[in-house]
């Protein structure tokens, strides 16, 4: 017997109390493991641009489009190493719940651009040479099931064809990977040309451009050459760091970082009242017994550190429970909404959740624990 | 009062109480408990005291436990004046020197017999294996060895003050601090705890001091002192 069983004796002796508030702090960390990966997977397209990668979009608003002529010019730039046209188009497969993050681009560039799509030699050359070919993330791929050689049609939720209706037909010459975990592969990409020659409107115009510098320190004169070059003409650019443009579409989804820091800090508020509260309680239950231990010779120091170890027990046990609920609970959310960006619980978010477990444990033990130690034997026993 | 005080030699002297004084404050109110109290307790001796309730019984054993200070005076264990202790080195004196008896045996509810037994050794360097061996003694000299693994609510009152005596003479302490501790419990069975520490006293040499009301109690002990408006009234040795 030491020190460490007397503390696990004593949060165990009231085991609905103990169940009450493992539960409350399980839920609470649950809570807090789930949305953290939440929103790191939004901010992960931030976290991941590419420092030397500029994105330009017509400068009213990224959803308007820009003359394909203006990706050539871009493209000559001194300093500017890789240059795509893209083109969101706002596909859907049969129903249109059944959205897909979807480009039209021009299917060499695309990948000397984003070098994160990784695909096998074969897959490559038939990307390249297939005039109908899709380019499908592995995401994708297993969320509709389809797989290489398949033909499958998209539909558009903006386009039409010049022939009528709303639907493409595609093959499925590659399906891509990525090496960081952390790279949506939910996007499909298929040619710019197939694209522009059927559509019924909006030909030979553009998206946007993604581009890659030779040097970061290139990115804020290019910017200024590129705007200032389109200035006052029909279709003015803004061009930005890939990550401004990420966030600013994140951004379209709401403040959803501030509202998760709100459900986090209540959920932590909340978790702080209930522990607290039965830990209060329990101490205070056991004042006459605390008294004996004095007695005994226990200093009032060591007192304190068990007092202060058996919250903070409560609060690691409760804590990795909770993010352990969480590991799971991303793993079943992705299964079952496979439209998520890819959620992992990262080691800064262990880690972080960890520095939140002893807080916790501090702030509902350090009372009790000073009560204790002050705790006088004589007043005590005489109750 | 203490007339053999002076005749005792230092080394068979274990307490020495010098001008000892306690009040309480109760707001502006200050009530008297003893006023300038001397008295001397013998290595080896088993002292009864008795009082009516509120003469200051508690506060006595207290004070000789190191757990109570008094407002003036002084209180001399061995050679040393405990009265001028830190908190610290008097929780260290305690666990070296004092075993505790109280009338509700005060056991940890949560643990069984022998971890109850066991939790004076957590003050000591004594090894796991040591520890143990303490414990079946302890437990062994109370006749409690087969109720080791019960929980103080699976026992009798009379068991439970057999656990505590065991828990007070576990790490082998020179002096027994009792507070009525035949208190709760019936006759027969007090008679057998009392012979319990007649024993103690007897074979193993330890000093007791224990509080009773009772007069059947104290005839256990070998001297008995009266305590009253805050003065000692000895009854002789028996
Ligand atoms: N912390 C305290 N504050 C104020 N007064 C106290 C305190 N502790 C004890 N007293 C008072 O001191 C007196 C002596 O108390 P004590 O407990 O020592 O008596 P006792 O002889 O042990 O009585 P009993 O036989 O009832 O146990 C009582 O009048 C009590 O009210
Ligand atoms: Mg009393």
């Amino acid at each position: 017997m030491g020190d460490l069983y007397l503390m696990y004796k004593n949060i165990t002796r009231k085991k609905l109390r103990l169940c009450l508030t493992l539960f409350a702090t399980v839920i609470a960390f649950m809570i807090y493991g789930t949305l953290m990966a939440f929103q790191t997977a939004l901010n992960a397209g931030v976290d991941l641009s590419a420092n030397n990668r500029l994105i330009t979009v017509n400068k009213i608003n990224f959803t308007q489009p820009l003359p394909v002529s203006y990706a050539g010019w871009i493209k000559s730039l001194n300093g500017v190493t890789h240059s795509v046209p893209m083109t969101w188009f706002g596909g859907y497969y049969q129903k249109m719940q059944n959205f897909i993050p979807m480009f039209a681009v021009k299917p060499d560039s695309l990948l000397t651009v984003y070098t994160e799509i990784t695909i096998p030699q074969q897959q490559k050359k038939a990307w390249l040479q297939n005039r109908q070919a899709l380019m499908v993330g592995a995401k994708t791929a297993a969320r509709f099931g389809w797989k290489l050689g398949d033909r499958v049609p998209v539909s558009s939720n903006i386009y039409s064809k010049k022939s009528g209706g709303h639907t493409w037909d595609f093959d499925i010459v590659a399906i891509y990977k990525s090496s960081n975990p952390q790279f949506d592969t939910s996007s499909v990409y298929f040619h710019y040309k197939y694209f522009n020659k059927s559509r019924s409107f909006g030909r030979d115009t553009i998206g946007f451009i993604a581009l890659k510098t030779r040097d970061p320190k290139l990115n804020e004169p290019l910017i200024k050459t590129i705007d200032h070059h389109f200035a006052n003409s029909f279709y003015e650019t803004k061009t930005m760091p890939e990550k401004a443009f990420n966030k600013a579409f994140i951004e379209q989804l709401g403040n959803i970082a501030l509202i998760i820091t709100f459900a986090l800090l209540a959920a932590f508020f909340i978790i702080l009242v209930i522990v607290g509260n039965s830990m209060a309680l329990a101490i205070r239950e056991r004042t006459a017994e605390i008294a004996v231990m004095k007695t005994l010779g226990f200093t009032s120091g060591r007192i304190f550190r068990m007092i202060l170890g058996e919250s903070l027990m409560l609060a690691f046990v409760g804590g990795a429970a909770g993010i352990g609920a969480a590991t799971g609970l991303v793993k079943i959310a992705a299964v079952l909404v496979p439209t998520l960006p890819p959620l992992i619980l990262q080691p800064e978010i262990l880690l972080s959740a960890g520095g939140y477990m002893l807080l916790l444990g501090f702030m509902t033990g350090i009372i009790p624990a000073i009560s204790a130690f002050r705790l006088n034997i004589v007043t005590a026993l005489s109750r | 009062m203490d007339t053999d005080n002076r005749q005792i030699t230092a080394n068979t002297t274990l307490y020495n109480l010098k001008n000892v004084s306690k009040h309480f404050t109760r707001g502006r109110e200050v009530i008297p408990i003893f006023d300038n109290l001397d008295m001397s307790i013998k290595r080896g001796e088993f002292l009864a005291i008795m009082g009516p309730s509120g003469s200051g019984k508690t506060t006595l054993l207290n004070m000789l436990g190191g757990i109570d200070q008094p407002t003036s005076g002084e209180i001399w264990f061995e050679d040393q004046r405990i009265d001028q202790f830190s908190e610290n080195a008097l929780a260290r004196w305690r666990a070296a020197n004092i075993g505790f008896i109280f009338q509700f045996y005060n056991l940890m509810p949560m643990l069984s017999a022998a971890r109850n037994v066991e939790l004076p050794l957590l003050l000591t360097s004594l090894s796991k294996k040591r520890r143990k061996q303490s414990v079946e003694a302890a437990l062994e000299l109370v006749d409690l060895k087969d109720r080791a693994e019960h929980k103080p609510r699976e026992m009798s009152g009379g068991q439970q003050q057999r656990v505590a005596i065991a828990r007070a003479i576990v790490s082998d302490p020179k002096l027994l601090l009792c507070d009525e501790p035949t208190g709760d419990i019936d006759r027969k069975t007090s008679n057998e705890i009392l012979t319990m520490l007649q024993y103690l006293n007897k074979d193993y040499g330890k000093t007791i001091v224990m509080v009773t009301h009772d007069f059947e109690a104290a005839k256990y002990a070998a001297r008995i002192i009266h305590l009253d408006k805050g003065r000692f009234i000895e009854q002789g040795d028996s």
